[in-house]
């Protein structure tokens, strides 16, 4: 998807000005199955660029959820609590986290679309 | 098999008894406790009478499978015959009946039994001391961490805070090594299923405390490079850990001591034909060199100059010791699953010297039977002999897209329980098959057949096997609701209704 | 030679090297290096017939006693119905393996969905895992649990009446797991919340473990505990005897949000150590935290009820070295003594099981105490256990009951001697007992 930026571990980042949306790939969401469940982090936990914040879990695995950017976490997407279904469903139109940008200039670290989709073909 | 839905609870009626108690002859009772110490309401637990009970896991017990019911060759697991002889000895009154606080002259019987074990389970494995406290595989590759952890510390090596595991390996192998408080290093596996010794090389240095690894490996392959890898993790300090869940096809032919490890541990639900019981109680002994002996832990069985024997108790944990012998503290609240302690020597008892040497052997023998009859019908990643098991990965013809699941479940129709499936990680599709040296030909022919069947079902009727299992009494689950909305106990369960 | 475990003849043995292509077993271990290849004779007995065996067994079974059993210390003499080890035998569910294929496991599925569901029950928790190894490896579990959940905070509170052996185990794993225990010493004989309070203050603690019948047999009173820990932010966990939950304040009642202990008391047998059966219980909202197996039930897609292994994703075997334990085969058949044992006796029949040991333990209580040559400690409630001070030579009386056959007067660390009286002890046993003692001044 144009206009979000990846990382290697495939979770995609929108930024909306000083904020972060973060999420998984669709990537990601076909590789892991039906999830089952999404440990989120807490508002105000601090993350950090490459540090692990949570984690997915379907019936046969789980795989943890890697920051792109640092910062300090604002929101937690509450629907997914309930119905992490929806990140099968729709990986891009649901968030996990927003985060409040600490150092915008990690976001140079990032692949944009066109370069995601040729390391997910060499993965 | 026959479906039988009812739980316990559902057979309840109030004031309906199935226990039997004398009446008691004392004025008091437990109402006299305090009455803020004391229940306020009663726990739902079932009025049933006896003949309920009995009928009831009677019939729950049909809807279950047993190596005494049919062939179950999981890989790892070595699901060998569970001889009755072993349940007659553990339910011997005397063995039952003893408090493990007992003064040691009136358990010398039990104390005896632990101290022969002990020596013949030093005998098979070429380990100087054992320990038989802790309670399962798992809980044995702590103790031996633990055991390895505290060896370095003394010596004043603390950086010693890493264990290197093959990325094949089980995962209770680092799951064990988080809890001991050691950061896991993964080493690669080559194209030829062994460690990788060149990726090994760079890995070993100060901050290393060793080396867990299984021989043969989670492939069933035997790590020829032993002794060099040995040579090489010692070389920088560290000590070799051995994973004894494949012990199997060494039974009497090679000894862990012999190829350079230093702690391992036993699984007697495995290698000594203790039952498995669903899940457990099973037994994890650990085995030490000569060197770290002084590390096993508390409480031990330990001789007198006159040949009695006692029992060291309960040290004072890790921290408060002195530097010449410090226990790796404690890690159960006695001496271990004494009960499976004695079923596993009366095994012992039975081979005997004669026919120990036999048992590795036969299990070889069956496993690389089975993979020569179906490496053309399976994928077979490695084409070399194996030990007491091997794997394949996936059907040699996947083109109708029917998968391992499909193959395993199709297994079960036909009166088998499935090998162990999506495990060794190292293969998409994994089948670990593990015969064990109990089977005969006959039963092993009768899986092949079955499994040869089932390769050609895949490609004349597929939808079948995605389907199966068609005669169990359940058939495929739905696991991903029971994940996302559980439903663990029965009060949970009638909320739903 | 033929031995009944091998069922290969040497037909059988030819056939199948000749299908592998090769002529001998020994080929077989052609990857194995010739040096390590063990040659020598294996200084093991001499293979034995069952009968020989059966021999072996009872001449070492008469080196052990039978004694009348008044201790505890977290081995517990009660009674075992006859119906529980006729269950527990069938060979289904003992030579079953852990349920993974669960179309033909469903007996033991179900029968841990009830043990989970009668623990949650007695300790008044939402949910319990199918067993742990013991109760002293449960409560370093409940420990580490409660550093899992807390995320951040790396220190437990365990207070000193715990017994020792359960205390030793959580300070092993502890130390080597990096979590820094804090030590709630007694007061009076009972955890001193005083002490709780003082020590919560540094805000890092992440839980606080105490015991629901403590290592003097004292029924401990958690009035303003729950509150005063929750307050902290740590979570408050009570380590219980089950059976005692029959009558006793449920740690769900006190508050509690994690309970671990050891169910041997629910029909084990005593079989010097073990097997025994820990439990852990929590709270729903902790059971992404829980080590072990956990069972759920579901539907199959015929619609059909069905139960299942689930919440997979916590174990060793998927999320490896990030698991929540590294436990893998538990206590299961163990699980099974439990649950059929609770099937039997109902909580009437548990009740009465109490009454029996409180009526019994007082009553040797009053006994002791009447003759002069003990005294109260700690004038505190207790249920099947007690400790005295005594003014006779304590390894004198011991070798003296022993001799008569009396397992009892166990020695404590701070020197008083401990008896435990359950409903296998009968009136008359314990008139016998004390009238050994009186002979004794």
């Amino acid at each position: 998807m144009e206009g979000l930026l990846y990382s290697e571990s495939h979770e995609w980042v929108k930024v909306e000005g000083e904020i972060a949306l973060i999420g998984i790939t669709d990537f990601a969401q076909n590789a892991l199955g039906d999830l089952s469940y999404v440990d989120m982090p807490e508002v105000d936990d601090e993350v950090s660029q490459g540090e692990e914040f949570g984690a997915v879990e379907s019936v046969k695995a789980a795989s943890d959820l890697i920051s792109p950017v640092s910062g300090t976490v604002v929101e937690i997407n509450g629907e997914l609590e309930d119905n992490p279904e929806l990140l099968n469903q729709d990986a891009f139109a649901n968030w996990i986290i927003k985060v409040s940008i600490s150092d915008k200039v990690e976001l140079d670290a990032l692949m944009d679309a066109k370069q995601y989709e040729e390391f997910c073909q060499n993965e | 098999m026959k479906y039988y839905d009812k739980l316990i609870f559902e057979l309840s009626r109030k004031g309906r008894c199935g226990y039997s108690l004398p009446d008691s002859p004392y004025q008091e009772t437990t109402a006299a406790i305090p009455e803020n110490l004391r229940r306020g309401t009663e726990p739902a637990l079932p009025e049933v009478s006896e003949l309920d009970v009995v009928r009831h896991y009677t019939n729950l017990s049909d809807m279950n499978f047993g190596v005494d019911t049919g062939f179950y060759p999981l890989g790892s697991c070595t699901m060998k015959y569970n001889p009755k002889i072993n349940e007659e000895i553990a339910s011997m009154p005397g063995f039952k009946g003893i408090h493990p606080l007992q003064p040691a002259s009136t358990v010398q019987g039990a104390l005896r039994l632990y101290r022969d074990l002990c020596k013949a389970l030093s005998v098979v494995t070429g380990m100087a001391e054992f320990t038989l406290n802790p309670f399962a595989g798992a809980h044995g590759e702590l103790t031996g961490l633990m055991i390895m952890r505290r060896y370095h510390i003394s010596r004043g090596d603390t950086g010693r805070v890493k264990v290197i595991v093959p990325d094949s390996a089980h995962g209770t192998n680092p799951a064990s090594a988080a809890v001991c408080g050691l950061e896991v290093v993964q080493v690669k596996s080559t194209a030829d299923g062994t460690i990788d010794v060149e990726d090994l090389k760079p890995l070993l240095d100060n901050t290393v405390a060793g080396i867990m690894m299984t021989n043969p490996n989670t492939l069933g392959l035997f790590e020829s490079r032993i002794r060099e890898i040995a040579d090489l993790v010692h070389g920088c300090g560290g000590l070799l850990y051995y994973d004894g869940a494949n012990m199997n096809p060494l039974l009497g032919v090679v000894r862990p001591g012999d190829m350079g490890f230093d702690i391992m541990h036993l699984n007697l639900h495995k290698t000594f034909s203790t039952p498995h019981g669903g899940g457990g109680p099973g037994a994890g002994p650990v085995g030490v060199a000569e060197h770290l002996a002084a590390y096993l832990p508390v409480p031990s069985v330990c001789e007198n100059s006159d040949g009695s024997l006692y029992v060291q108790g309960n040290a004072c944990g890790y921290a408060t010791v002195s530097a010449e012998s410090i226990p790796a503290g404690q890690i159960s609240g006695f001496t271990g699953n004494f009960g499976v302690l004695l079923r596993a020597y009366a095994y012992i008892l039975m081979l005997g010297r004669q026919n120990i040497k036999m048992a590795g052997p036969l299990a070889v023998l069956g496993a690389n039977y089975i993979k020569e009859s179906l490496k053309d019908f399976y994928r077979l990643p490695i084409d070399t002999v194996c030990k007491h098991e091997f794997v394949f990965d996936g059907l040699a013809d996947r083109s109708t897209g029917v998968t391992t699941l499909d193959v395993a479940k199709r297994l079960l129709d036909y009166g088998f329980h499935a090998p162990t499936i999506y495990f060794p990680l190292l293969f998409h599709q994994s089948i670990m098959i593990e015969p064990t040296e109990t089977e005969s030909k006959e039963t092993l022919d009768g899986f092949i057949d079955i499994m040869k069947r089932i390769a050609q079902e895949a490609l004349t009727e597929p939808e079948s096997l995605k389907t199966a299992p068609h005669t169990t009494p359940v058939r495929r689950l739905d696991e991903t609701s029971a994940a996302r909305q559980p439903v663990l106990t029965f009060r949970m369960l009638s909320s739903l209704n | 030679m033929a031995f009944s475990y091998f069922p290969h003849t040497e037909d059988d043995i030819a056939g199948m090297l000749d299908r592998i292509g090769v002529r001998t077993l020994d080929e077989l271990y052609s990857d194995v290096p010739s040096d390590v290849i063990f040659r020598g004779e294996f200084d093991l007995p001499d293979a034995m017939s069952e009968m020989e065996v059966r021999r072996y067994f009872e001449n070492l079974d008469s080196f052990n006693r039978k004694l009348k059993i008044f201790c505890g210390a977290g081995a517990y003499d009660h009674y075992s119905p006859s119906v529980v080890p006729y269950i527990v035998s069938r060979s289904e569910f003992l030579t079953a393996y852990t349920p993974y294929q669960a179309e033909i496991s469903q007996g033991t599925l179900r029968y841990i969905f009830e043990y989970q569901s009668m623990i949650a029950e007695l300790t008044g928790m939402d949910c319990s895992n199918a067993s742990m190894y013991d109760g002293a490896t449960a409560a370093a579990e409940a420990v580490i649990m409660s550093v899992a959940a807390s995320k951040k905070r790396k220190r437990v509170l365990v207070s000193e009446t715990l017994l020792p052996q359960v205390m030793n185990t959580v300070k092993t794993y502890a130390g080597y797991n990096g979590i820094s225990l804090g030590f709630i010493p007694a007061e009076d004989g009972v955890t001193s919340l005083a002490m709780i309070k003082s020590e919560l203050g540094t805000g890092d603690v992440a839980g606080v473990l105490v015991p629901g019948i403590n290592r003097y047999g004292i029924i401990e009173d958690f009035t303003d505990f729950a509150g005063t820990v929750h307050s902290a932010g740590a979570l408050f966990m009570i380590y219980s005897d089950p059976s005692s939950l029959a009558v006793l304040k449920s740690p769900g009642e006190w508050g509690a949000d994690i309970v671990c202990g050891d169910a041997q008391t629910l029909g084990i047998p005593l079989s010097f150590g073990g097997p025994y059966v820990g439990f852990l219980a929590c709270r729903k909202e902790y059971v992404r935290k829980l080590p072990g197996r956990i069972v759920g039930a579901t539907e199959d897609v015929d619609g059909k009820r069905a139960f299942v292994l689930t919440l997979q994703a916590r174990e060793q075997h998927i999320r490896r070295e990030k698991a929540t334990s590294n436990i893998c085969s538990n206590q299961s058949l163990m699980a099974l003594y439990v649950t059929v044992y609770l099937s039997l006796m109902g909580p009437e029949g548990l009740r009465k099981v109490n009454d029996l040991s409180y009526g019994g333990a007082h009553y040797l209580y009053e006994s002791l105490l009447a003759t002069g040559h003990f005294k109260t400690v700690f004038d505190r409630p207790f249920l099947k256990e007690f400790v005295v001070k005594t003014d006779l030579d304590v390894a004198v009386l011991q070798q003296t009951l022993l001799d008569a056959g009396y397992f009892a007067a166990l020695s404590t660390e701070e020197g008083y001697v401990s008896f435990c009286v359950t409903e296998m002890r009968t009136r008359q046993e314990i008139d016998d007992m004390v009238s050994i003692i009186k002979k004794l001044y």
